[in-house]
């Protein structure tokens, strides 16, 4: 099997590795960088636990080569929080509104939620369901969540104003 | 879950690519992998190398060329359903991405690849059909067009060759008053399709239908089109009555979760519901 030397900037750190062909991205990030927050469910591309962000946009990390990732800046949950805050609007909202149970897929789903709220400052019941509508979730019935992203939306917009 | 070895080459030319492709008779050409590595993953594919177009130069555009609007092999799905282009040119195409997967994998996969992929649930193979739209192949001979029509030959399966990578699709460009829709009927949204359809229709200058195309997904082993829907409509037949043609002819899938007879009734569903919300498109 063949080996590859990739450059990549995680939370705005460069790294280079060397890797063999077949490791997934996220096996990457959890094993070799030991960024744990991105989770593995069903490992081919449908739960959206390993949900990071790539060159800014939603990917899923499961499906993705390490080598394919050379050049990208990639942003995981650990990156996602300032260094002098605790927890992220977003991740406040989630849990003041209980978004979460077990938590397994939350940081999947954080990451879509902030492209989303990138996107559309002011999203729609319709948007939401759009952006999430690949992240599984078996504890909450998704309608916390719905909650905690509108709630996230409505910080956000308050903190820019 | 995690797949078994396999070499990886990111080429930086086009000949390179057809070379390491010609040279090795299980290897995959990945462009966006998002039905690719799930199958690595899942060990349903075992190729010993992978050829990534990544880093080919050329393949990443998306240009008018004539009467046709040309998609090269790894424009992006997301990129290509919010290009202002695409959407003038080919709204069936930009309707029948807002329908693939989620937005997390549209980021990664390719037109080119969902359309080589071949997977006969998927939406962009039937819009490929629907539109009389050609693929353009290069191979160690050359460049070759294989029109939609011939391109599809069974589950997985095309028309390319071995030693052949789509570079292109390309699509003939929507005359004025043109609108489109892709419908679905899935367990959960996302899913692959139990049946669907996309259709594209243009109006003439008194509002009544002057072409439509339509095509099924997911009813059997390859995308199909509805000739005995878009002939009704020919004939000056209603949407609602062209649509019950919808599985003239269609041998469909059966599964013990979608048997036949549902699949073809919910052909007739989806192909009226997507000529319905295209003609509304079109005015």
């Amino acid at each position: 099997m063949s080996t590859h030397t990739i450059r990549v900037t995680v939370n705005g750190t460069e790294h280079e590795a060397e890797v063999p062909a077949r490791l997934t991205l996220a096996d990457f990030l959890r094993e070799r960088l030991d960024l744990t927050a991105t989770h593995l469910g069903c490992e081919h591309g449908v739960c959206g636990a390993c949900t990071i962000l790539l060159d800014g946009e939603t990917a899923r990390s499961c499906i993705m080569l390490a080598a394919q990732a050379d050049g990208s800046e990639i942003t995981t949950l650990e990156g996602v929080v300032a260094e002098d805050e605790d927890l992220h609007p977003v991740q406040q909202a989630f849990w003041d509104r209980h978004g979460l149970q077990c938590g397994f897929c939350t940081p999947g789903i954080i990451m879509s939620t902030l492209e989303l709220l990138r996107e559309h400052p002011e999203p729609t019941r319709e948007q939401i369901d759009d952006a999430l509508g690949g992240h599984l979730c078996r504890c909450t019935g998704y309608v916390k969540i719905v909650e905690a992203v509108e709630q996230a939306a409505g910080e956000l917009r308050r903190s820019r104003a | 879950m995690k797949p078994a070895a396999f070499d990886y080459a990111a080429p930086t030319s086009l000949d390179e690519a057809l070379q390491l492709l010609a040279a090795n008779d299980t290897a995959k050409v990945l462009a966006g992998g998002q039905s690719l590595i799930p199958l690595l993953n899942l060990r349903l594919a075992e190729p010993e190398l992978l050829i990534d177009l990544r880093r080919v130069p050329g393949l990443n555009e998306i240009a008018r060329q004539g009467n046709e609007l040309v998609i090269g092999a790894t424009v992006r799905q997301r990129q290509a359903e919010r290009d202002p282009l695409v959407a003038e040119d080919a709204p069936l195409i930009t309707a029948a991405l807002a329908e693939v997967g989620h937005p997390q994998i549209r980021s990664r996969g390719t037109v080119g690849g969902s359309i080589a992929h071949a997977d006969p649930a998927a939406e962009l193979p039937a819009a490929l059909v629907a539109l009389d739209g050609r693929v353009i192949a290069r191979g160690p001979g050359g460049e070759r067009s294989i029109p939609a029509a011939d391109f599809y030959l069974g589950f997985l399966t095309t028309a390319l060759d071995d030693d052949e990578i789509l570079v292109a699709v390309a699509l003939p460009a929507a005359p004025p008053r043109t609108g489109a829709a892709c419908v679905e009927i899935a367990q959960r949204a996302g899913d692959y399709a139990a049946c669907g359809a996309v259709a594209q229709v243009t109006l003439d200058d008194a509002g009544t239908i002057a072409q439509a195309r339509v095509a099924l997904i997911g009813a059997t082993d390859r995308p199909v089109r509805a000739a005995a829907v878009e002939e009704a409509l020919a004939g000056g037949a209603s949407i609602a009555d062209a649509a019950r043609h919808a599985g003239d002819g269609v041998e469909p899938i059966d599964d013990p979760r979608v048997p036949s007879a549902y699949r073809i009734h919910l052909a007739g569903v989806v192909t009226r519901r997507a000529l319905e919300q295209a003609r509304s498109r079109a005015a």
